[in-house]
């Protein structure tokens, strides 16, 4: 066998374990796709009791709660960011990094202070690559989320927005997740969480057109209001958390399928080259044979005479 | 045949139970609150502790619920808990275990919630 030959043969046999690999990892991600989704949709009943839940104080009572009250100025935004704990899917995490970035310079130039809270082992990396201040962080379980992951989350934002500006609290609460539209579509996209906007839950509750009823309070609107919208946070942030490991595995999926199908592309012309050089290989075999008969008769022929 | 009553127990990954019931009683932070068809609308803080649901058909459903709300309105009742567990899936062996465990650590919320478990379990 000729050397050219055997170089391709090689790098053929290489491309084809790749290939294997990015296969593999594409049909475990595309399974972790559909039980993401099914943890969506899981989780759905529970938020859109919440929400309607409310909407069910905000329009039936008139009470203040520091978490639907916006500062009068506000000098101190946080950013909560979710990436993935890990790589491979395309552009995943520099889209929601990038959303970040750009919410983040956005917050700035209207002169407020920006704290990063971080989910992800990928966020985390970019940002201390860059020397910059991370505020809080999270990491190792972006691929499956449970509800207590979105507590641990939620438990410092909740604390940051109730304290005073002045004691290093924060003033508004911002989101940056990679929505899950469809298998093909995930964006990047950024929310204010907090403060609520009682009207904006209200349009978002699935029952908007119907006239809520007077509910009874129990123990009182102020002390319901209290405990429920930490939880709708909570909720909102299992949301997220839930929608970007979607995400994640879809983005994962898609790259794995381009790298599969280029894989396919090279092993196809790297076995064309291979073609090719083994023809080669036998053409001049062939000639030098034919060349070195051909050789030989004309020496006989010579001598006979 | 008795009025009923839609109930839905939902926990925030998962709906524990749904169904048709006749009485529904929790407790709130201000004391147990039963619920029949055509009650008032009504929205409340749960505390932990163990959640009965009389079903129209005469059985009765009983289930472990750790913080939450119940709210009430046009004949249907839902439980939103953050965690919630029938009594038939709780663990009672484990439960007793978590119960001494968190007795001698002295983890308060921990006690409660194995409490809880354990009352619930041996209601039903």
């Amino acid at each position: 066998m000729g050397a050219q030959l055997r170089v391709y043969k090689r790098r053929i046999r290489s491309v084809t374990a790749t290939k294997k690999i990015t296969k593999a990892m594409e049909m475990i991600a595309a399974s972790r796709v559909v039980k993401a989704q099914r943890k969506v949709a899981a989780s759905t009943p529970y938020a859109e009791e919440l929400t309607r839940a409310v909407t069910a104080v905000g329009t039936g009572s008139n009470t203040k709660h520091p978490l639907t009250t916006a500062a009068e100025t506000v000098t101190r935004s946080a950013v909560l960011l979710l990436t993935s704990d890990r790589g491979l899917a395309g552009a995943f995490n520099s889209n929601a990094i990038k959303a970040a970035e750009q919410l983040t310079e956005r917050l700035e130039r209207e002169g407020r202070q920006v704290e990063t809270y971080i989910v992800g082992r990928r966020g985390v990396a970019h940002y201390n690559f860059r020397e910059r201040t991370i505020a809080e962080s999270w990491t190792g379980f972006t691929d499956e989320p449970s509800y207590a992951d979105a507590k641990k989350v939620a438990a410092p934002l909740i604390e940051a927005i109730q304290k005073d500006t002045a004691e290093g609290g924060v003033d508004e609460l911002h989101i940056v997740y990679t929505e899950f539209v469809s298998m093909m579509t995930q964006t990047a996209i950024d929310k204010r969480m907090l403060p609520l906007s009682l009207d904006e839950v209200a349009q978002e509750s699935s029952a908007k057109d119907e006239i809520l009823p007077l509910y009874d309070f129990e123990p009182s609107a102020e002390d319901v209001l209290d405990a429920l919208l930490p939880r709708y946070v909570e909720s909102r942030i299992y949301n997220a958390l839930l929608q970007s490991a979607a995400s994640k595995h879809a983005a994962t999926r898609r790259a794995m399928k381009s790298a599969t199908d280029n894989a396919g592309e090279l092993i196809n012309t790297l076995s064309r080259l291979a073609n090719a050089a083994r023809q080669a290989e036998i053409t001049q075999e062939i000639s030098e044979i034919v060349g070195g008969a051909s050789a030989l008769a004309d020496a006989t022929a010579g001598s006979d005479k | 045949m008795a009025a009923e009553l839609h109930v839905a127990l939902v926990a925030a990954d998962r709906e524990v139970w749904s169904g048709e019931a006749t009485l529904v009683v929790a407790r709130t932070t201000s004391g147990d609150i039963g619920v029949m068809p055509g009650h008032q609308p009504l929205l409340g803080v749960l505390e932990s502790g163990p959640v009965t649901i009389r079903k129209s058909d005469g059985g009765t459903v009983v289930a472990a619920v750790h913080g939450g709300f119940i709210s009430f309105a046009d004949n249907k009742l839902s439980l939103l808990a953050e965690i919630a567990e029938l009594s038939d899936e709780i663990d009672v062996q484990r439960a007793q275990q978590e119960l001494e465990r968190a007795k001698a650590e002295g983890d308060e919320a921990a006690q409660r919630r194995a409490d809880v478990r354990l009352r619930a379990a041996a209601a039903r």
